[in-house]
C-alpha cells in the first residue's frame, strides 16, 4: 500500500437530509476514479445504504457480525455491481447501536485500512452512539446540510462534536477536516428569499463548501432503482455529485447549480419551472 | 410561475433573512456554551499527565478528560487507565 487510508464520515445531526444518498454517490465517485473504496453503513437497526446501492439481496453478514467475530471481513464485504474498486459493508438490521464498540470499530477500520484507500462512513442521524462511533475515527467529514433552520443548527452542533469528541480531538492531533455539502438546494427559492442561500449557510457555519446538490427528482428515481445518483451523469444531481468528488480530489471547479437559469420573459410567464 | 408572481418584486418574502438572523443568534449562543469550558481542558490534561507520570508510566491516550453540561451542572469526567503489569506485579 503506497498511501495511508483516509476515513471520511458523512454526518449531519438532523435526519433525512441526504447522508446516505451522499455516501453512496461519493463512494461510487471515488471508486469510479480508480480509488479502492469501501462504504460502511453505521445506521445499525435501520440499514438503508444497501437499498440505495442496490445490493440488498446480497447481504449475508454485516458490520456487527464482523465486530463480534461471527464473520470475517471477506464474508461480509459486498462487491458493488456498478463500479470496480467498490465494496459495501452493510449495517445489522437486528441489533442495536450498543453493539458498536469503540474497540470493535477500531479493529475493523484497521483491517480495512490494509486494503482500501478511502473508507466512507455513512452516519445515522442524531448525536447518540451510532453517530459518535461513525465520526470518532474520521480524518475528514462531509457535513450534509439542507438550507433550512433546524438542519443548519444541527450541523453546527455536529461541528462542535467533531472538534471535541473525535479521536483526533481527544488525542490532540490535527483536527478533522470539514467539508460542507449543501443538499436539496433550490436556487429559485433561495433567489426569491424564501430559502436560505448558499452564502447564508456558509456565513453561519463557516466551513469550506465542497458541493451544492440541487433538489432533484432523479434522486428519488435512482433510489427506486438502487443505482447511486452519481451514475445518472446527465441529471443535475448526478453531475453535482461528480463535481463534488472531483473537488474532493483536488480539482477546482465552479459550483454549477447555485444560480437560477435565466429565463426569457415568455417562458417565465407561461411556464417551465 | 403565474402572471402575478412575475410582477411581484422578488424580495417580497423575507423569510430567509429572518431564518438567517435567528440562526446567527442561536448558533452564537450554543457555540458560547461549548467554548466556555474546553479551553482549559487540554492544559488540564497535560498537567495531569505530568503528575501521574511521576508515579506510573502512562501515555496520553490513557488519560481522558471530558466535560459535560446538563441543566445548570457541569460534570468533569476524568478517566485514567493504568498499565496492567503494574497491578499484577504488586
Ligand atoms: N438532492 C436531493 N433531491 C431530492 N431528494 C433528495 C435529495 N437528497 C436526498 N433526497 C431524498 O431525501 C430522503 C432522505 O435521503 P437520505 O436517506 O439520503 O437521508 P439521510 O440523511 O441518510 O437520512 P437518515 O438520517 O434517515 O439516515 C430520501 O427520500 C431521498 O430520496
Ligand atoms: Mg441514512
Amino acid at each position: 500500500m503506497c498511501r495511508l487510508a483516509t476515513v471520511i464520515v458523512v454526518t449531519s445531526g438532523k435526519g433525512g437530509v441526504g447522508k446516505t444518498t451522499t455516501s453512496a454517490s461519493f463512494a461510487t465517485g471515488l471508486a469510479q476514479r480508480g480509488y479502492r473504496t469501501v462504504v460502511i453503513d453505521f445506521d445499525v437497526g435501520l440499514r438503508n445504504l444497501d437499498l440505495i446501492m442496490g445490493c440488498e439481496r446480497r447481504v449475508v453478514y454485516d458490520f456487527i457480525n464482523v465486530i463480534n467475530n461471527e464473520a470475517n471481513l471477506n464474508q461480509a464485504l459486498i462487491r458493488d455491481k456498478h463500479v470496480e474498486n467498490l465494496y459495501i459493508l452493510p449495517a445489522s438490521q437486528t441489533r442495536d447501536k450498543d453493539a458498536l464498540t469503540k474497540d470493535g470499530v477500531e479493529r475493523v477500520l484497521g483491517e480495512l485500512k490494509q486494503s482500501f484507500e478511502y473508507i466512507v462512513c455513512d452516519s445515522p442521524a442524531g448525536i447518540e452512539r451510532g453517530a459518535l462511533m461513525a465520526l470518532y475515527f474520521a480524518d475528514e467529514a462531509l457535513v450534509v446540510t439542507n438550507p433550512e433552520v433546524s438542519s443548519v443548527r444541527d450541523s453546527d452542533r455536529i461541528l462542535g462534536i467533531l472538534a471535541s469528541r473525535s479521536r483526533r480531538a481527544e488525542q490532540g492531533d490535527s483536527p478533522v477536516k470539514e467539508h460542507l455539502v449543501l443538499a436539496r438546494y433550490a436556487p429559485e427559492r433561495a433567489h426569491r428569499g424564501d430559502m436560505l442561500s448558499v452564502e447564508d449557510v456558509l456565513e453561519i457555519l463557516g466551513i469550506p463548501l465542497l458541493g451544492v446538490i440541487p433538489e432533484s427528482s432523479t434522486v428519488l428515481q435512482s433510489s427506486n432503482a438502487g443505482v447511486p445518483v452519481i451514475l445518472e451523469e446527465s441529471s443535475d444531481a448526478g453531475a453535482a455529485y461528480g463535481d463534488l468528488v472531483e473537488r474532493f480530489l483536488g480539482k477546482e471547479l465552479p459550483q454549477r447549480f447555485v444560480t437560477t437559469q435565466k429565463k426569457g420573459f415568455l417562458k417565465r410567464l407561461f411556464g417551465g419551472s | 410561475m403565474g402572471l402575478f408572481d412575475y410582477f411581484r418584486p422578488p424580495s417580497s418574502s423575507k423569510s430567509a433573512a429572518l431564518a438567517k438572523e435567528r440562526l446567527q443568534i442561536i448558533v452564537a449562543h450554543e457555540r458560547g456554551d461549548r467554548r466556555n469550558s474546553p479551553d482549559y481542558l487540554p492544559t488540564l490534561k497535560k498537567e495531569l499527565l505530568e503528575v501521574v507520570r511521576k508515579y506510573v508510566p502512562i501515555d496520553q491516550s490513557q488519560i481522558k478528560v471530558h466535560l459535560d453540561r446538563e441543566g445548570g451542572y457541569e460534570i468533569l469526567e476524568l478517566n485514567i487507565t493504568l498499565p496492567e503489569e503494574r497491578l499484577s506485579s504488586r
